[in-house]
């Protein structure tokens, strides 16, 4: 019964933080540009929500990697994620986020999933706004689903800590 | 430490804080990361600040070195499009037409390119030139605090990007323009919506300059700060809208003309200070200035092909690659070897969105280039920052780093 | 386009210029490295040269330097094919004169041995980064250069990429998720 409650408080939760994603834009290259136009008034962020980012890691939830991981930024790209507060999610914007893309040379990171666990991946060389507007949408629903990588691990945990109690007693 | 105690504990009495005490001051190292709100590019600036005031800065770029010139020697001549597209990434189109140029001149066609190309190349490249200065214009207007005027400037930019989505098939990154003239020809129609456009976006601009010229916020923030004087300007090796701004009038279209830009008329708008305010409107009077080259050019837009008649450099026309074996072997050897350009080196530049771009590129008889270095002005233009940021404050290093507009994909190649 | 600048600069420094090129209107003057600083200062200076304003610095790594011919093509080329003996680098720095808009690229060829040349920053400072860039992509070192360090890669790189020995796909990553699965 107790679990019932619980759980419908976390789905109330999921539903509001889902519609209310305060992004950190990590904008490096092209697809900023992109993030401008989907930011812009004609593909309009802000009806779901997510329009305002926050340029601080510490008050944000959604990491957005835009463009180009290089090695050199690597360890910045890893100081930011690790200093947002849990739950977090991650969209790698963009196919040099998401795979390297066409740059496969000693300095551009093969994906930025390489230091950070990644949500979702925009494919795109920049991707159209309407793509990253379907990616926010399955984003919502994975936050929904409690399906993403952080609330896994808080999941996770839970039950880890559950069964440790349980072997104390 | 003692003496902080004292400040700090020791003013219990209200006779205390009429005395004044000296504060202990040190220099202060600042970090402005790589990841920061300004959304021009991925740069890290190390300030040594005495309170507000920068006493040193050292700018470090190559966050965003994706290896142009390494990934230039694996590729073919025409699969390096796609990644000049990716070097001044707001003007997509000026470095595509700067790359095709000095293979060109390599190749020594420059001359038999036919009109229309050239007439197209003008073109888009003008219209890129106006996304740049818009997107500029407008991302320094957001980071003073003016969201409105970024907002109109990307509505304007989503125009134009519709209009080059029509013409080239991408937004941003369009790899339009091929050895020899461009890959399509305009699509029937275009330019009588160019024209609608832009008489679109001059109404725009009217309000914008209405809303920043004199704005005396935007006036104090942007007036006196960052100037650089001519003579420095030329040592530094400045071009483009900063260098304009402090008086050195040199524009690649005028002073070492190429393409059509002999028959068409136009100004180039310079400054006297070489401050940002100057750099602004600069920016701000090339836009009508580009607007008036297309207005000529499209009125001047003559018939014909898009392509140089040229086997070594065209590919061949679909329906012939489809039904003779000579034309699918020649479609074949161009996609996979490339254009065989024959051994030598030049270099070539051409009037980008922020100055000098230019490619020297050395070729040794195959299809991928030996050497391709890219002279990019931003990179150019960022060494200038530390010295120009001395003894401001760090508010002032916003608009001096929007200004000069540094594109993160040039800058670090 | 700037003939009379070569023929200035032989008339003037003789034996100091190796070679004079002039391919798709580029002049070049390769240049013997000792002289380099002299007749840097000369150019800038000289009345009727008046090259104030700088405008790349760059080399090329001449390591796979063996060009292929194309039939019923003319090339322009002068340079032999690399056979390991000579040297491997030329480092050119490009010039731009402001008020008799003429220019001209000057080249010192550098051996791998002893990859040092004078800077030219001190006289034009525009090519502090440029040759900084040199220095991080092909391991030129800049004698007179105030801050010769890397500039695009980091510090704890090892090697110059933009060398022809240089792989590509070599990566040297600096941080790795510590939950990552196999080789990157």
């Amino acid at each position: 019964m107790l679990e019932l409650v619980t759980s419908k408080l976390e789905d109330a939760a999921n539903w509001g933080r889902k519609f209310s994603l305060f992004s950190y834009p990590f904008v490096t290259a092209c697809c900023g540009m992109e993030f401008m136009s989907v930011a812009a008034p004609k593909y309009d962020i802000a009806r779901f929500g997510a329009e305002f980012p926050r340029f601080s890691p510490r008050q944000s939830d959604l990491l957005m990697i835009v463009g180009t991981i290089t090695e050199k930024q690597g360890p910045a790209l890893r100081r930011v994620w690790e200093q947002m507060a849990e739950p977090k999610w991650v969209i790698a914007f963009g196919v040099c986020a998401s795979t390297g893309g066409f740059y496969q040379n000693y300095h551009a990171m093969p994906g930025a999933d390489q230091v950070v666990p990644v949500d979702v991946y925009i494919p795109g060389c920049p991707p159209r706004p309407e793509q990253v507007l379907d990616a926010l949408i399955l984003l919502q629903d994975r936050i929904q689903r409690k399906d993403g990588h952080s609330q896994l691990r808080l999941k996770r945990e839970k039950i880890v800590m559950r069964e440790r109690a349980a072997l104390e007693d | 430490m003692a003496d902080l105690k004292t400040l700090v504990v020791g003013r219990k009495d209200a006779v205390d804080l009429d005395v004044e005490q000296e504060l202990p001051h040190e220099l202060m190292t600042v970090n402005m990361g790589p990841s920061h709100p300004a959304m021009h590019g991925t740069v890290r600036i190390v300030l040594t600040v005495d309170g507000e005031r920068i006493v040193k800065g050292d700018v470090q770029p190559g966050y965003l070195h994706r290896c142009f010139e390494k990934e230039s020697e694996y590729a073919t001549y025409t699969q390096v499009f796609p990644y000049t597209d990716r070097l001044n990434y707001v003007s997509p189109m000026i470095n595509n037409v700067g790359w095709a140029m000095t293979i060109e001149k390599l190749l020594g066609i420059t001359k038999q390119l036919p009109r229309r190309a050239e007439y197209v190349r003008v073109i888009v490249s003008e219209v890129s030139r106006i996304t740049d200065h818009l997107t500029c214009v407008g991302a320094s207007a957001m980071e003073l605090g003016a969201f409105t005027p970024f907002l109109y400037f990307l509505k304007c930019r989503e125009w134009l990007y519709t209009l080059l989505e029509e013409v080239s098939g991408a937004r941003l990154t369009h790899s339009y323009v091929r050895v020899g003239g461009v890959s399509k020809d305009l699509p029937v129609g275009w330019t009588d919506k160019l024209l609608a456009r832009l008489d679109e976006i001059t109404a725009v601009m009217v309000e914008v300059e209405a809303m920043l010229n004199q704005n005396k916020i935007f006036r104090d923030r942007m007036a006196g700060i960052g100037a650089l004087d001519r003579e420095a300007c030329i040592k530094w090796g400045q071009t483009g809208p900063i260098a304009r701004a402090a008086g050195l009038d040199y524009d690649v279209r005028k002073d070492y003309p190429y393409s059509v830009y002999p028959e068409l008329e136009f100004d180039v708008p310079v400054g006297t200070t070489g401050d940002c305010l100057d750099r602004y409107l600069v920016r701000i009077e090339e836009i009508k200035q580009s607007m008036r080259i297309l207005r000529q050019a499209v009125a001047q837009l003559p018939d014909g092909p898009v392509m140089i008649d040229d086997p070594r450099v065209a590919l061949p026309p679909k329906t012939d690659a489809y039904n003779t074996i000579e034309s699918m072997i020649r479609h074949f050897k161009h996609i996979v070897d490339g254009i065989r350009v024959p051994a030598g080196e030049t270099y070539a530049f051409v009037e980008g969105g922020n100055g000098e771009l230019g490619f020297y590129v050395v070729a040794d008889g195959t299809g991928r280039p030996y050497k391709a270095y890219v002279r990019s002005p931003s990179f150019v233009h960022l060494s200038t920052a530390s010295t120009i940021i001395k003894d401001h404050l760090i508010a002032d290093v916003v608009p001096i780093f929007g200004m000069i507009n540094m594109i993160g994909g040039e800058c670090d190649k | 386009m700037s003939k009379k600048v070569l023929d200035a600069l032989k008339a003037k420094f003789g034996d100091a210029i190796e070679a004079t090129d002039d391919q798709h209107g580029d002049e070049t003057a390769f240049v013997k490295r000792d002289k380099l600083r002299e007749i840097a200062t000369w150019l800038r200076d000289d009345k009727a040269m008046a090259f104030d304003a700088p405008v790349f610095a760059t080399c090329v790594d001449l390591l796979d330097w063996r060009p292929v011919s194309i039939p019923h093509t003319p090339s322009t080329n002068t340079r032999p094919e690399y056979d390991g003996a000579g040297p491997r680098f030329e480092v050119c720095w490009q010039l731009r004169s402001t008020t008799h808009r003429h220019r001209i690229r000057i080249k010192v060829r550098v051996t791998e041995a002893d990859p040092k040349v004078a800077s030219l920053t001190p006289l034009w400072i525009g090519f502090d980064w440029q040759e900084r860039e040199t220095f991080d992509m092909y391991g030129i070192r800049f004698d007179g250069h105030p801050d010769l360090r890397r500039i695009y890669l980091y510090d704890e790189f090892v090697g110059y990429p933009l060398r022809k020995d240089y792989p590509k796909e070599k990566r040297q990553p600096l941080v790795r998720r510590p939950d990552l699965v196999g080789d990157h």
